[in-house]
């Protein structure tokens, strides 16, 4: 008998203490602000580390009931929360991550006003994230996965005097809904069809079901839906334009919530439902397509980007479209290896571009940094670590996670693995290219700037405090040591949820046995690919840096497209933004609010008011005109009784 | 023997006379005696249905019918009385102060 | 025969005191011409019968109705009646108003009242009966009015008193 392992209490310590922090925290120091956030963090971070040390005694798949939320005639909704490996996984990246970029937000957001609110909101996020992982059924993930879009608009419009956070955050929230109107329809289909939304009743009705394999069918609606929705969350074509204006949010929150947690809910969520999309071969060549290609995509303009937090967001969106690849090739343990990996080294990218920009003094382009290895060690050291690991060098974590994804994607479909390979090769390339520009060469930044440093009073350009580094060098090492456990490995612990009675896909890692290229072949592959986006990388950025320039010259329009994102947003702005925004105010507003209603009212107003005008005539003070009026009042009521006493 | 109708033709007409009078009149006493002259004419209708009917009920309304009108016309002199000392005129369309 | 004769010729008055009042354009002339009236029409009562009635109405409303009707004339002096411009409703709408009613109200009474006739002569409408109807069944309105009456006569002294002495009297806007 498993014993009560007190679940709930792991998402809901963190929203204490954001009620704790949100309701009293303005009053509060600094100091005691930091204590509550951190300790309410900790202490779920705490919790799922006791769940795994007594992992391999527990029986899994393990739910805890709460309360029952709602209930109509068969159809029941508990607030209950689900145990198995893949939400262990979830929950050990979500609270460890989480509680070392809380740690790190302390050093980062220390001079800010905003203080308390920061750690309110990021706590509120955690638990409406881990309310995400832990959920037993799609309602209440639904509850976590809108309260991330919210938490995330909330953080990326932190400093919302800025017009330009403002807008961000709204765009944020709005692409997110979106997506969640597909996710929704989803759920009515799901209820409509399966009678339930929790996960174990669900997919029980589902296993028994044939693959669908002529035209559009239930599962295959359900799974495009369900996609639909995770493109908008997890920023994939069509959804994905919310990510790069995300950066204006502060640097930690890009780290948490759009690089390890809040973006991978979306692969999360089809790796939850994978038994829907092994039902629904169309839903998942569409997810393995829409993957690919935005991970080509992104990073094509993830070249040509000068800001240096525009870069990893461009990133994230490509490795995000690498989870998206490995699902929709089948193999949803190595997406969720990558999601794991790319948490660390990701997560760690951003927090130490953050340590870069603060050394800096706020300083965001590339072109204005230069040589600072000298000038940060800690920094460059960690951020070397991450760059190596996303670039896919072994022993890296990201290599393994990267390089299973790739073998399973040619098992499936060689252009997949092509177009991932190119996409690794520029990967490498833009990432190391963001390397030489910080780290290398000379500081080209000016003496002001430096000297300025965004008025902290101490001048010039010094190393982050130690509370901001330490996360850094712990995230440096698991981005190292993180994959080592090995994708087989990785596999095999999954398998319980994947491959629960090896009903479909039997071509797991045990069984290459496929004529072409072996493993190590297309291992070496990657490995060169990698190789050369580095000495590309350090042929344009180090050895002759006029060449870029006279690239992007003659490459004229096609460059100047790319710079600009493909103008997707100036796209996206004229078909749906602006028709929408005209018709709400010509038609909505003007006609219908203005016209109709507010007409009516004043019309009726007006209406009474000239009635009443006609009828004071008849107040006149004049006594023989009252008369008059008696007279005829009573020969009428005369007329009326004589016509019903005829009656 | 005079035929019912007759007498009720006579009521009607002094009725008539007191409504018209009561809306043509500019003195406010004359209004007055033609709002008496209408209760003469509705008293000789009661008296003759009294009459006809052998009903005693009858006469005993006019009676009450009088006792009202005396009262009323008390009262209403008196208000009379004190209008002409406010506004020195007994001309009715004189009396518009609750003019809009 | 004598009855109808009483009858028309009393009649005429009555008819002819109403129109009188109406077209005299002194207050007093209006006046007399109602006493005349008033007069003609205890006549009228005391064919139908009805002896008490008509006493009642020589002495009330003859006699002190409208001799304090004559008083006030007399006392506020007021002298012809001016010619002023009233209101078009009191004619367009009332005189109409007034036709159509006492039309309607006349057809009325014709057409419920039939062929009978009342006979002359017989005074039934003696003080005894009527008395005994007046405090038997009547006993209650006979008593409100006694007190009506006396809040009558309370609100016409009010109403017609003399502003005292000291205090201001009010002054018209």
């Amino acid at each position: 008998m498993t014993p009560d392992l007190h679940l709930w209490l792991i998402p809901l310590l963190p929203l204490a203490g954001a009620a704790i922090n949100g309701l009293f925290g303005k009053r509060f120091s600094r100091q005691a602000v930091v204590a509550v956030a951190l300790a309410f963090c900790g202490a779920a971070f705490l919790l799922a580390l006791s769940i795994a040390a007594r992992f391999s005694s527990l029986t899994l798949p393990h739910t805890e009931q709460l309360a029952t939320w709602l209930r109509s005639g068969n159809f029941q909704i508990d607030f209950a929360f689900y145990l198995d490996q893949l939400s262990f996984v979830m929950v050990m990246v979500v609270t460890g991550v989480g509680f070392l970029i809380h740690i790190y937000s302390v050093g980062y957001m220390w001079e800010d006003t905003g203080f308390y609110r920061f750690f309110t909101y990021l706590n509120l996020f955690m638990f409406f994230m881990l309310t995400l992982v832990l959920a037993n059924n799609y309602l209440v993930m639904f509850i976590g996965w809108e309260g991330v879009g919210l938490a995330s608009y909330l953080l990326i419009g932190f400093w919302f005097l800025k017009d330009s956070a403002a807008s961000a955050g709204k765009k944020a929230f709005i692409v997110n809904r979106i997506g969640d109107f597909g996710f929704l329809i989803a759920l009515f289909l799901l209820i409509k069809h399966f009678g339930s939304l929790t996960f174990t009743d669900v997919f029980a009705k589902i296993a028994p079901l044939s693959p669908e394999t002529a035209g559009v069918g239930l599962l295959t609606s359900i799974g495009l839906l369900l996609m639909f929705g995770a493109a908008g969350k997890s920023a994939q074509i069509p959804l994905y334009v919310w990510l790069p204006d995300a950066m204006e949010g502060p640097t930690p929150v890009s780290a948490l919530i759009h690089a390890a947690t809040m973006v991978t809910a979306g692969v999360y969520m089809v790796s939850r439902s994978h038994l829907i999309f092994e039902r629904a071969p169309m839903a998942m060549m569409v997810v393995a397509i829409v993957g690919t290609l935005t991970a080509l995509f992104a990073a094509t303009i993830g070249v040509t980007q000068t800001d240096i937090k525009k870069v990893l967001a461009y990133s994230t969106v490509s490795q995000l479209g690498y989870m998206f690849m490995g699902c929709g090739v089948g193999a949803f343990s190595m997406g969720i290896f990558h999601l794991m990996t790319h948490a660390f080294f990701k997560g760690l990218l951003f927090l130490a571009a953050g340590s870069v920009i603060h050394a800096v003094g706020g300083e965001q382009d590339m072109r204005k940094m230069g040589g600072l290895r000298t000038k940060i060690p800690w920094t460059f050291w960690t951020m070397t670590a991450a760059t190596f690991a996303i670039a896919g060098f072994w022993p890296f974590a990201g290599f393994f996670s990267k390089d299973a994804i790739l073998y399973r994607a040619f098992q499936s479909n060689w252009i997949y693995w092509a177009i991932g390979v190119f996409t690794a090769f520029l990967t490498s390339f833009y990432m190391f290219r963001q390397w030489f520009l910080t780290f290398f060469g000379e500081y080209r930044g000016g003496k002001d700037a430096a000297a300025d440093h965004g008025g902290h009073g101490h001048g010039g350009i010094h190393e982050s405090p130690k509370v901001m580094l330490v996360p850094l060098v712990i995230l440096a090492i698991l981005s190292v040591c993180g994959g080592w456990i090995g994708s087989e490995r990785f596999d095999k612990f999954l398998s319980p949820v994947f491959h629960p009675t090896a009903v479909v896909q039997e071509a797991a890692p045990s069984a290459p046995a496929e004529e072409g290229p072996s493993e190590g072949l297309l291992t070496s592959v990657s490995i060169a690919a990698a190789a050369l986006g580095l000495g590309l990388a350090w042929l344009l950025y180090v050895k002759n840096p006029e060449l870029p320039g006279k690239i992007a010259a003659s490459l004229g329009a096609f460059y100047t497209a790319v710079l600009n994102k493909y103008y997707v947003d100036e796209i996206y702005a004229a078909i749906f933004v602006k028709p929408l925004v005209d018709g709400s105010r010509r038609i909505l507003w003007q006609t219908v609010d203005q016209g109709v209603i507010d007409n009516t009212l004043n019309e009726t107003a007006d209406g009474a008011r000239d009635v009443s005008d006609s009828v004071r005539h008849m107040q006149s003070g004049n006594i023989r005109s009252y008369a008059g009026w008696v007279a005829a009042g009573a020969a009428g009521l005369i007329a009326y009784m004589v016509w019903m006493g005829t009656r | 023997m005079v035929p019912l109708s007759y007498y009720l033709v006579l009521g009607g007409i002094l009725f008539a006379c007191g409504i018209t009078g009561f809306l043509i009149k500019r003195n406010l006493i004359t209004i007055f005696m033609s709002i008496e002259l209408m209760l003469n004419g509705v008293n000789l209708s009661f008296v003759a249905f009294a009459a006809q009917w052998r009903a005693l009920s009858g006469q005993v309304f006019v009676f009450f019918v009088m006792v009202v009108a005396a009262a009323e016309a008390a009262v209403g002199l008196a208000i009379i009385i004190a209008v002409y000392r406010n506004r020195e005129t007994l001309n009715v369309d004189r009396v518009n102060l609750l003019k809009l | 025969m004598l009855h109808l004769i009483i009858f028309l010729v009393f009649g005429a008055i009555c008819v002819a005191g109403a129109v009188n009042l109406l077209v005299q354009r002194h207050p007093i002339n209006s006046a007399l011409s109602l006493i005349a009236v008033m007069v003609s029409l205890a006549v009228e009562y005391l064919l139908l019968g009805a002896e008490f009635v008509a006493a009642v109405q020589v002495i009330i409303y003859a006699g002190a109705i409208m001799v304090l009707f004559v008083f006030v004339i007399m006392l506020l002096n007021a002298g012809e009646e001016e010619r002023t411009r009233g209101s078009k409703v009191a004619i367009v709408i009332g005189i109409p108003g007034m036709l159509v009613g006492s039309s309607l109200v006349a057809w009325v009474l014709l057409a419920r009242s039939g062929a009978s006739s009342v006979e002359a002569g017989a005074l039934w409408g003696d003080p005894k009966s009527i008395s005994r109807l007046l405090f038997h069944d009547f006993l209650l309105p006979f008593e409100v009015t006694s007190v009506l009456v006396l809040i009558a006569i309370m609100g016409a002294v009010v109403l017609a008193a003399k502003p005292e002495q000291g205090q201001q009297t009010r002054e018209e806007a």
